[in-house]
């Protein structure tokens, strides 16, 4: 057994447990730091072939960014752990549904002659991952990108509008009037004649 | 020294033999790094006491000059008080995650030409990868902790460290812009040429600004440092910690300090090049001991690095502590636009080809 095959296995192995634990497990905040742990061994395995772009942006966005908000809100929520518990056989004909129809698409994507996947092609020092990628990416699928992003957009305005209200009777601090204030528009200069002590 | 090493365990298997030399390298990043992180926090007190004209550790050692390892020894014959109601493992892992990101970082940064842990290509997408795993240590120390207090500090942290993080992100995409490269080696080269008038800082000097700011913000330090605030959540995430974990806590904060300091030194100074080589005739360069000085070389990367962590030491001296509303209208509404309206500039000014910077291309 050749090194990188034994780090790969030992990632593969953090990877599945993990992923287990996040779906088994009770707490919540738990949950969602093996979700985390599973992100970094997933971003580990891709490392391994070669693919270290989508490995470090994998880290980078998930780990970095989205999964601390998860936890974010996560923490602030008060959650009833018995609440959860609840309707788990009610709920389980939907689950199974899901996880047929996931399974399904999964089998039609990788499955058949994807699935015994061909020897990875091994690249020379000098291949750059990351420059290829933009290069195909501003290139051949310049629209596709271009079009992901106009929605990506969107879908920034949308959530902003979506929580966005006026609520006119609150006090606000309005930076620009504080940076624009005069001097005398705040303070008085007065001048008088001294006077005695009495 | 490395090869000599190599050679002489040279009757083991080379996988061994690579594990050993990476090992060693490592310590040697990892030692001085821990020293200079002990004598930053000197230098600190020190710095900061003149400021306010006091004198700072004095007792310890001549001038206070073993102050440090004082207070080293003094942390780590302290007990570890875990609160009863805490998670102990996470409460313990907590200051792990936070220190080993800053650790991680240093694998990529070159001190001198070819001399570097890991001369990897994405160099500088690995860096903004590793440090952003940092806000866990946070994160998860402050809920771990079971602390009113604790908790809040974590959530501070993580909502400014993630809005900070993306202005970083973009004044990183003009170092690129400029570069061609993600690896940190080819931004140093790039900025080859009149001496320090070729140093990215002149054209990228908003992102610049803005990287440091953030980089301020992101260790957590001074005046952004609402995720301890003394005066409202008594010490934030690390309230309930003591003894070696807290000084992890602590040694992972100054980490960072350098660890920023070196990234902008890298990324907008020029890293090991001298700022008057190109700018001299060469023949100054060939006098034995000046021109050695005056050349470029790991000396002028420290230097450069001490004057961005006396700006770290200073502003901890000068500013008052941001309120938290105002923490975050500087990082979503005036950084982040900014750093687009000035890539798009530094996207005209590379089409033109820019002297001197961007001339060659």
């Amino acid at each position: 057994m050749g090194f990188e095959k034994f780090i790969f296995y030992i990632f593969s192995a953090i990877l599945i447990f993990s992923a287990s634990m996040v779906i088994t497990i009770r707490n919540p905040v738990k949950a969602a730091l093996f979700l985390v742990l599973s992100f970094f061994a997933s971003a580990a395995i891709w490392m391994l072939m070669e693919a270290e772009f989508l490995a470090i942006v994998l880290v980078l966005v998930y780990v970095g960014a989205v999964m601390v908000l998860f936890l974010f809100v996560l923490m602030m929520l008060d959650i009833n752990l018995n609440q959860l518990r609840e309707g788990f056989v009610r709920y389980l004909p939907i689950g199974i549904g899901f996880a047929v129809v996931m399974a399904v698409m999964m089998i039609m994507v990788v499955g058949g002659d994807g699935f015994g996947s061909p020897e990875a092609v091994s690249h020379g020092p000098d291949y750059s991952n990351t420059h290829e990628l933009g290069r195909v990416l501003y290139t051949d699928y310049v629209y596709p990108f271009e079009i992901a992003a106009v929605i990506l957009l969107v879908a920034i305005v949308a959530a902003i509008a979506l929580t966005l209200r006026k609520r006119p009777n609150t006090k606000h601090q309005k930076i620009e009037k504080q940076v624009a204030v005069k001097r005398n528009q705040r303070v008085r200069m007065v001048s008088m004649s001294s006077e005695e002590r009495k | 020294m490395i090869e000599w090493i190599t050679s002489f365990l040279s009757f083991l298997p080379t996988e061994v033999v690579t594990v050993i030399a990476i090992m060693i390298k490592i310590v040697a990043i990892v030692l001085p790094l821990m020293l200079a992180v002990a004598y930053l926090t000197l230098a600190e007190r020190k710095i900061i006491g003149a400021m306010q004209v006091r004198m700072g550790p004095t007792k310890v050692g001549p001038r206070g000059s073993l102050q440090p390892i004082a207070d080293a020894l003094k942390l780590m014959f302290k007990e570890i008080v875990i609160p009863s109601k805490a998670n102990k493992f996470l409460f313990l892992l907590a200051p792990l995650l936070l220190i080993a990101p800053a650790l991680a970082a240093w694998a990529v940064i070159p001190f001198q030409p070819e001399m570097v842990l890991a001369d990897i290509n994405a160099g500088l997408l690995y860096v903004l990868a590793v440090t952003s795993i940092g806000v866990y240590g946070v994160i998860i120390a402050g809920w771990a902790s079971n602390s009113k207090y604790a908790l809040l500090g974590a959530m501070r942290s993580a909502a400014q460290i993630v809005a900070y993080e993306i202005a970083m992100g973009f004044a990183l995409v003009g170092v690129l812009m400029a570069a061609g490269s993600l690896n940190f080696g080819d931004i140093v080269r790039g900025q080859e040429g009149y001496g320090f008038v070729n140093w990215y800082m002149w054209p990228l000097l908003p992102l610049f600004v803005i990287y440091f700011i953030s980089g301020v913000a992101e260790t957590n330090r001074a005046p952004f440092d609402v995720a301890e605030g003394e005066s409202e959540i008594v010490a934030g995430f690390h309230v309930e910690y003591s003894g070696m974990p807290f000084a992890v806590f602590f040694l992972a904060e100054y980490a960072n300090m350098i660890l920023i300091a070196s990234l902008s030194a890298i990324m907008f100074m020029g890293g090991w090049l001298s700022p008057l080589q190109g700018l001299l005739p060469d023949s100054v360069f060939d006098i034995a001991v000046i021109g050695t000085l005056l050349g470029s070389g790991i000396h002028w990367f420290l230097f450069k690095v001490a004057i961005f962590l006396f700006l770290f030491l200073w502003f901890r001296a000068t500013f008052p502590r941001y309120r938290y509303d105002q923490i975050m209208r500087l990082g979503w509404k005036v950084f982040i636009p900014i750093t687009i309206f000035w890539l798009l500039v530094l996207g005209l000014a590379i089409l033109a080809g820019l002297p001197p910077w961007f001339s060659a291309a």
